[in-house]
């Protein structure tokens, strides 16, 4: 693995993390959807759209995605996509720490076997 | 443990691994007819941002993954993100197998003891309360 590769790796794996606890902390406020039509979904993207949370989550995305769309131009989709599977573990992290979500001793050990996976997915390059 | 939960559940984290999988498969494709990005200039970057937004496949990546962020926030409004993230990861499956078979690329034997983990940390995962933070 390159190090611009290491690079672009690290990148799209803090912003798609940090992104996707946004977006958890934008959908919380809103609270459980029960309604799942497209007219009873449409004012609750909405709403979730003019909060704060989802802005943050909307640039950090997009910080990840281009990030991604780079990576992807020289690397295979079989590496790429594994390798950027160490998210989990931040998104644990952070899930823990910033979202206060109880992670029980069986979800931890998911999210280190998910994470021994990738150390041996990467291994193969 | 509350049925309708994880159903509803489950249905979300199809939809969001099938999704995800072609979004990104589709953008694969499409930067791979783009070629290497080489950004030297303020110009490179316009012609690059050009070419990037006029291929079909970009396109279609671009859908799919926005109607992934919708089931995506769809059911996190009622799931623990430690839950959905992980328990998503059977992308990991559908992603190597279309780059292997369709796409023609490699995937070496220690990528798929990998991909084998990280299966079975999915499966841990699936088995946990899909929310700790909802109120009853």
């Amino acid at each position: 693995m390159t190090l611009r590769t290491a690079l672009f790796l690290a990148i799209t794996v803090l912003a798609n993390s940090g992104g996707e606890i946004a977006v958890t902390r934008a959908m919380k406020d809103i609270g459980e959807i029960e309604d799942f039509k497209p007219a009873a979904l449409l004012p609750v993207f909405k709403r979730a759209f003019r909060s704060g949370w989802m802005g943050l989550a909307v640039g950090l995305l997009a910080v990840g995605f281009f990030s991604l769309l780079a990576l992807l131009s020289w690397a295979d989709v079989s590496f790429v996509i594994p390798a950027t599977a160490s998210t989990y573990v931040v998104g644990g992290l952070g899930a823990k720490y910033l979202l206060g979500e109880r992670l029980s001793p069986a979800r931890w050990a998911g999210i280190v076997l998910v994470s021994v996976g990738v150390a041996l997915v990467c291994a193969g390059y | 443990m509350d049925f309708n939960l994880r159903l509803k559940t489950y249905i979300f984290l199809v939809l969001i691994v099938l999704l995800s999988s072609s979004g990104n498969i589709f953008l694969s494709q499409g930067m791979k007819q783009i070629g290497a990005v080489r950004v030297g200039s303020a110009m490179d970057l316009v012609r690059l941002f050009v070419r990037v937004f006029s291929n079909g496949w970009i396109w279609m990546g671009i859908a799919a993954l926005l109607l992934f962020l919708g089931c995506f926030m769809v059911v996190l409004s009622w799931a623990d993100y430690s839950y959905v993230s992980p328990a998503s990861a059977s992308v990991y499956i559908v992603v190597p197998l279309v780059g292997h078979f369709l796409l023609g690329e490699k995937v070496p034997p220690l990528h798929w003891v990998g991909i084998m983990i990280i299966c079975v940390g999915v499966g841990l995962v699936r088995h946990t309360a899909p929310s700790t933070t909802r109120e009853e």
